[in-house]
């Protein structure tokens, strides 16, 4: 494409349909606390 | 649902729904403006005669054509079809605890949430006693979750460090028997911190939280000691030393972590600084307090903030590859290979996945909401948990707030803060609306890094 460039590949809807197994790190959003903003988390799903 | 922003030369697409990052020319970007969702197959005449004083037929017929391309492959005004997962957002086994090993602290910094440690209680040790059993109902309540996460926290958890100890250990040993693996993190303010406390920190602790907010005319005029004197002076070396320490471990994760204030809206010049002292896992974040003390930030302080947050973007992607680089917490954004999406909706997870325990062993939905008494929700010794609270939590996810199931930015911020939520808007669904438009703007330079980065590629 000349005028658009698409900086990721990933689609949100497809990580939705094999997700929410819960593995991963609990996500703490305020800004007291140790844990993550939710979007710089790692997923931990095994058969992923 | 599209949001689309310019910022340091670049005019930014973000598809919320599918979570497609465009970085496209002004052309498709007035474009945009003009359409929507529904999206007709050819290029409107009115729309191509509105833009023929300043653009070529060819090109805006060709931008058209793009636009067509990326709706049809589900990357722009993709649909909303979340729905269907809401049965997964129900209530789920608790995973992650903070154990409040020391309601006390050695420091008295003006905006602690925590009234100085004592959660408008009373200043209290945690035994070991509640420790374990806390340890116990955990491994109960997370039924078939593997991995489980245990913070220390306070007050200051190094008040109480040998309880610390004690409570790893017991971990330790319970992990093979339950199919278990523990990780441990640890908040801590420096004071008491020495080689011992370091060892132990950096072999057992997955990740580690070194408060301290910058400068040091900007640490020590909010995180003082009892008597007055700040604390910057002690503590800056015994993080040095930690931190050097920690990359002979077995983890490497970390970070330094400050609050800024209305005293230090130029706080990009605290996480220079923080760099500069050796660090380069940052993390300096806004004071959340009552609009009536000094130090909070208010509406009035937001143009200046949000200034602050584009400078600091512009540096780091100025200083991205260089050997200056530094992660900066709230920047740090994986558009590939983050969490699935239903993570993303749940939100924080507390009172359902998360809770907090009091040296008394009483259970609450996350560390901000202990000394509230009215949501105490359980108590560790009778394993108990109140099955309607966890139940309202686990519905206050993105879906279950009106603000943020139309808001752009729910995928990355998740629904805010419950806490907050409660405590300056009176409902755990109604979202704060000062960290809501600090949160966008974050977002919108995080995306800008790796849209340079992609760029410059
Ligand atoms: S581990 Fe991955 S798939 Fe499982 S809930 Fe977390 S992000 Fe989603
Ligand atoms: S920014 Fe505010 S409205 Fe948007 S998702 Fe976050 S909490 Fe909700
Ligand atoms: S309610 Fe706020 S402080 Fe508590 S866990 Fe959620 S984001 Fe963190």
């Amino acid at each position: 494409m000349k005028h658009v460039k698409t900086i990721n590949t990933a689609n949100l809807k497809e990580s939705a349909v094999k997700g929410g197994c819960g593995e991963c790190q609990a996500s703490c959003q305020s800004a007291c606390k140790t844990s993550c903003t939710v979007a710089n988390q790692k997923c931990e799903h095994k058969g992923k | 649902m599209i949001h689309k922003y310019e910022l340091n030369g670049y005019f930014i697409v973000l598809d919320v729904n599918s979570g497609a990052v465009h970085l496209v020319d002004r052309l498709i970007y007035e474009l945009l403006d003009r359409l929507d969702e529904n999206l007709s197959d050819n290029c409107p005449p009115d729309l191509l005669k509105e833009f023929s004083s300043r653009y070529s037929q060819k090109e805006i017929l060709e931008a058209y054509e793009e636009i067509v391309a990326l709706y049809r492959a589900g990357q722009l005004f993709s649909c909303d079809d979340y729905d269907k997962f809401a049965n997964l957002m129900v209530e789920s086994p608790v995973k992650a605890m903070c154990l409040h090993i020391a309601h006390d602290c050695n420091l008295r910094c003006q905006y602690c949430f925590a009234g100085t440690g004592e959660y408008m209680g009373h200043r209290q040790l945690m035994s070991f006693e509640v420790g374990k059993a806390a340890i116990d109902y955990l491994i109960h309540h997370s039924k078939n979750r593997h991995n489980l996460e245990l913070d220390f926290f306070g007050g200051e958890p190094l008040m109480n460090f040998d309880v610390v100890k004690q409570v790893v250990e017991y971990a330790r040993s319970q992990e093979k028997l339950h199919d278990k693996l523990f990780r441990f993190t640890i908040t801590t303010n420096g004071v008491l911190l020495d080689d011992d406390k370091i060892d132990f920190i950096n072999r057992e602790m997955s990740n580690v939280v070194l408060s301290i907010d910058g400068r040091k005319e900007v640490n020590d005029r909010v995180r003082s000691r009892v008597d007055g004197r700040g604390c910057y002076e002690s503590i800056l070396p015994k993080f040095q030393k930690l931190v050097q320490a920690r990359r002979e471990g077995p983890f490497d994760q970390y970070y330094v972590r400050g609050t800024f204030t209305k005293y230090n809206k130029d706080f990009a010049n605290d996480v220079l600084h923080l760099n500069d002292m050796g660090f380069d896992q940052i993390s300096v974040e806004p004071v959340v307090a009552d609009p009536s003390a000094p130090y909070a930030l208010t509406e009035a302080d937001l143009p200046e903030v949000f200034a602050e947050y584009e400078r600091l973007a512009k540096i780091m992607v100025d200083r991205a590859g260089t050997d200056r680089d530094f992660n900066f917490f709230h920047f740090m954004l994986d558009l590939d290979q983050g969490p699935c999406a239903i993570k993303r909706l749940r939100g924080c997870g507390c009172g359902n996945e998360y809770v907090a325990v009091t040296p008394d062993g009483d259970v609450y939905p996350c560390h901000q909401f202990v000394g509230h008494e009215e949501w105490k929700m359980g108590n560790v010794f009778d394993l108990s948990i109140d099955p309607d609270r966890k139940k309202q939590f686990a519905h206050a996810n993105v879906y279950g707030k009106e603000e943020c199931r139309k808001c752009w930015a729910k995928f990355y911020c998740s629904g805010g803060c419950n806490a907050n939520s409660m405590q300056y808007c009176g409902d755990i669904l109604k979202p704060h609306k000062l960290s809501c438009e600090m949160e966008k703007k974050r977002l919108e330079c995080a995306i800008m890094i790796q849209a340079a980065a992609c760029d410059h590629k």
